[in-house]
């Protein structure tokens, strides 16, 4: 390898994509402008559900200026039935919309007003009336009447109850025991773009241009609504403007613009509109968590339970595993995890960052550091003494473990000096407060293909139907390339979000750059054998090869490429089988967060003062990126502690705060100067580039120390989040 | 029809003189009337800044306004910030600290950091400037970068992006 190209993998290169996307040339899917002259989409809601159309009136509609068509249940073209084949599972089965008079919830398509310009769809779309006959609903899980049900299965989690040990009794004989229940708000993920879909006909040939994390699903999901070939949709989608979950599969933008192509055989354009996202993109359930823990004088843990209780969209199988993390972060004799859902006529419940993880790490964290505190122990000794030598629920041993290490390396670098009684950190009207937790997520590899082309000049194509969703994946995809094959960086193109390239993970779970790095990986190492044969059949040793402008160097010569590669160019694919690192180990990724918050002593306003985490995530494959994604996290983290949540009107099922003046991210003097500490590591266990999963990491274990340094600046536990200042004002010291 | 209102305007240093639709925003105008995609909507009512442009130097939500209330005005959208493939200090600053993720909040927070710094040369007071002086910038730049929303949470690097721009130039 030359110097240039040889450990490239790790440093922080500059995002490959960063000059298109400050110059604003990276085009997100609204941005793609056909040849022929779009058409725009824009949905019409249902206000009231779950019902029956009684009456729909598009004739203003349709009358109105540029107006092309209206699409309802009575003219929409056929399609198989919503949630088709079962089997199939939500991210490929039948996404059918305006198929029949049933209104599913508040915000579901009843009409898609298509026109000339989105002026005209947009006013002509205020001019469709509806009305339905509503029936009754279920909007609110934990009111009194609701049948509770056990779901089939869960996201990310292999069991949906697990039980070890005998709780009962262990409980029953703990010294100390804390018992709460928790709430947890319904969120969305709220990414910056909005869904937004341009689909196009050619012949019985769909090419849809949309924000999509995992495109091969997708196709399927178009086959399977539409009743069509797979093979006869193709997607695009180069840039997606960030999906933290929402965009994982085929939302409606989507399946209502293919079906508005294929009327009106035009190119047709739909993004949801703000208020649109909030219903017709999916969110995550509020939950009910119940913990119980015990623990005997000495602060070992002696019995944990962690029961919750969600809400699934009727028709639509998720349920999130919020206690994912209390089977997996600490050490107990007996561990009880339960899981129930109550169908409800609510817009879809999916995945959003970290799921599982984000709420479960809220709960189960602020439990342990109470039960710390009750033990008289300090919660990063507590931790540290709790720490699993094996995974707690199945026996399996643990690859790679490091929370001790990360809770350690966090401790020293924040400068954790013990907790003090709360309310004695005190400044002037500030009630300062320090608070830590562990953060614990799963690490999964899954099956992902790429194909890389080396033509004469030099010039590598690296080519997968993986997207970057914010995440980096053009550049350290690049990186790896440029390592793996020894490489200029700035001879690898890397050809992304197209499912006419090879099948690969897509972005989601975390699981995005290990599983297509891996992939990418593979295939370079096959280009460089392939070169390296090819110079031997000419008699020329080469153990080692690198690629510079249109030369191969081998044993201190260089020759052509030209010479060596077969009509111009030299393709070969790669892949990576997850089964080959089925060791029977349990894997996650882990860290540690520690935080400071000040509490006004007068209106309870909470500001985060520091936050800083320490983080493993095996082997980093690019130190700037990874650092950003970390950031991100955590800044989730603050919103799910002390800012976000959609609030449902529970009596008709409508979200209330459906944009971003109510519903709260955190905005840039929100966030302090995050301290991002990452252990070096190379988790061989996990796939062939050593690399964990980081992108939800952050989130995991932000909100906890927020909640526990709350609880020492004030001495109150609020047992919901997100924690307001108005949770706090009774509990403050008077004067 | 609706009655088309005839506009002249120039955009990042083109005029243009077109017929269009009175409710059509500014946003919308450089999006669809002129293929201006850089400028983004990411909520269409200036919640977000992801929309953000400067006209006639200041920056403001261009989801907000109609354009045909912008007759003469100049307008820069993050199109007409690089002088060829020659980046703005801002831009090049934006890629090296890393200040964005999925990218698609960017245009906006670039043309806000650049109107920004033009209100910091100025002494113009911001909610956490005392009433003779600014904040300390890290602090300035926090809360005046406060209406350009990022969900991949790129603030710490957006700031260190600017305050290296604003260094150099004060
Ligand atoms: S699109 Fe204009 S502020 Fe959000
Ligand atoms: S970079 Fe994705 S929203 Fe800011």
């Amino acid at each position: 390898m030359n110097e240039m190209t040889n450990k490239i993998i790790g440093t922080p290169l500059d995002r490959v994509d960063g000059p298109a996307k400050v110059t604003g040339q990276a085009t997100y899917t609204a941005d793609y402008r056909p040849t022929g002259k779009t058409a725009e989409g824009f949905i019409v809601e249902a206000a009231a559900a779950p019902g029956k159309i009684r009456k729909i009136d598009t004739q203003a509609a349709e009358a109105s200026d540029g107006v092309i068509a209206v699409l309802t249940h009575h003219n929409a073209p056929k399609q198989n039935p919503y949630g088709t084949p079962e089997e199939a599972g939500r991210f490929t089965q039948s996404h059918a919309m305006l198929e029949s008079d049933h209104v599913r919830h508040v915000g579901d398509p009843v009409a898609l007003v298509i026109a000339e310009t989105l002026e005209q769809a947009r006013h002509a779309a205020k001019l469709v009336r509806v009305e339905v006959e509503t029936s009754e609903g279920t909007f609110d899980q934990f009111a009194a009447d609701v049948e509770i049900a056990k779901p089939d299965s869960l996201d990310g989690a292999d069991e949906v109850d697990t039980s070890t040990g005998d709780f009962e009794k262990e409980f029953a004989a703990s010294d100390v025991t804390v018992e709460a229940s928790y709430f947890t708000g319904a969120q969305h993920s709220a990414a910056m773009e909005p869904h937004a879909t341009v689909a196009e006909w050619d012949g019985d040939e769909l090419t849809v241009h949309m924000a999509i994390q995992i495109v091969a699903p997708g196709l399927k999901a178009f086959a399977n609504t539409l009743g069509i070939e797979a093979d006869k949709v193709r997607i695009l989608s180069p840039f997606v403007g960030g999906g933290f979950g929402s965009k994982l599969g085929v939302h409606n933008d989507a399946i209502l613009a293919a079906l508005g192509a294929k009327v009106t055989g035009r190119p047709v354009r739909v993004v949801q509109t703000r208020r649109n996202v909030f219903s017709n993109a999916p969110h995550r359930s509020k939950h009910r968590q119940d913990l119980k823990i015990g623990a005997d004088a000495s602060g070992k843990l002696k019995a944990i339970s962690h029961d919750s209780l969600a809400a699934m969209a009727r028709n639509y199988p998720f349920a999130e595993a919020p206690a994912s993390p209390t089977r997996a972060s600490y050490f107990a004799p007996a561990i009880k995890t339960t899981h129930r859902v109550v169908e409800a006529d609510i817009p879809r419940v999916d995945s959003m960052r970290a799921p599982g993880e984000a709420i479960g790490t809220l709960t189960f964290e602020t439990a342990i550091d109470e039960i710390a505190e009750q033990c008289g122990i300090d919660p990063v000794e507590f931790r540290l003494q709790n720490d699993a030598d094996r995974d707690p629920n199945s026996g399996a041993p643990l690859a790679d473990r490091r929370l001790s290490e990360c809770i350690r390396e966090g401790a020293k670098k924040f400068g954790w000096d013990g907790r003090v009684t709360p309310g004695r950190r005190r400044e002037g009207n500030k009630l300062i407060g320090r608070g830590m937790a562990s953060a614990i997520r799963p690490n999964f590899l899954v099956p992902a293909e790429a194909e890389v082309v080396l033509s004469a000049n030099g010039q590598l194509r690296v080519r997968l139907d993986m997207t970057d969703i914010g995440t980096g994946t053009y550049t350290i995809l690049t990186q790896v390339a440029a390592e793996t094959l020894a490489i200029p960086v700035d001879q690898i193109t890397v050809e992304l979000g197209d499912s006419h390239f090879p099948a690969s993970s897509g972005s989601g779970g975390s699981f995005g750059a290990a599983s297509c790095g891996s992939a990418v990986f593979d295939a370079c190492g096959k280009l460089s054998k392939l070169l390296q044969q090819r110079l031997s059949g000419k008699g020329i040793a080469a153990n080692a090869i690198s690629v510079e402008g249109d030369r191969v160097r081998a044993g201190g010569n260089d020759y052509a490429l030209a010479d060596l590669v077969d009509d111009g160019a030299l393709t070969v694919k790669g892949a990576v089988d997850p089964s080959e690192f089925d060791h029977g180990e349990e894997e996650y990724s882990y860290g540690a967060l520690f935080s400071e918050v000040e509490v006004d002593v007068d209106s309870g306003e909470i500001r985060v003062r520091r936050l800083l985490g320490a983080f493993d995530a095996g082997r980093i494959l690019n130190e700037k990126t990874a650092r950003s994604q970390l950031m991100g996290g955590m800044i989730f983290g603050i919103g799910g502690a002390l800012l976000e949540e959609s609030t449902m009107d529970t009596r008709y099922g409508s979200f209330m705060n459906r944009d971003f003046a109510e519903y709260h991210i955190a905005v840039n003097r929100d966030v302090p100067e995050l301290e991002v500490h990452m252990l070096e590591g190379f988790s061989e266990k996990s796939n062939p580039l050593g690399s964990k999963g980081i992108g939800e990491l952050g989130i995991c274990g932000t909100g906890p120390a927020i909640a526990n340094a709350i609880y020492e600046a004030t001495g109150c536990r609020v047992r919901k989040f997100p924690i307001h200042m108005e949770d706090l004002l009774q509990h403050l010291p008077q004067g | 029809m609706h009655a088309m209102h005839p506009l002249r305007i120039t955009v990042n240093g083109q005029e243009h003189r077109a017929d269009i639709d009175p409710r059509r925003s500014l946003l919308d105008f450089a999006r669809d009337s002129l293929n201006l995609t850089g400028p983004k909507k990411g909520c269409d009512h200036g919640q977000c800044g992801a929309c953000t442009m400067i006209v006639n130097g200041r920056r403001i939500n261009s989801c907000l306004s109609l354009a045909v209330s912008h007759e003469g005005d100049e307008v820069t959208t993050i199109e007409g910030l690089a002088e060829g493939s020659d980046l703005s200090a801002l831009q090049r600053a934006f890629v090296e600290h890393d200040a964005f993720q999925c990218g698609f909040c960017t245009p906006g927070q670039i043309c806000s950091a650049t109107a920004l710094l033009d209100e910091l040369k100025e002494g113009l007071p911001s909610v956490v400037s005392s009433p003779d002086k600014l904040a300390e910038m890290d602090e300035e730049i926090r809360e005046r970068m406060s209406g350009n929303l990022c969900r991949c949470g790129a603030y710490n690097n957006i700031v260190a992006a600017i305050s290296s721009v604003a260094g150099d130039k004060s």
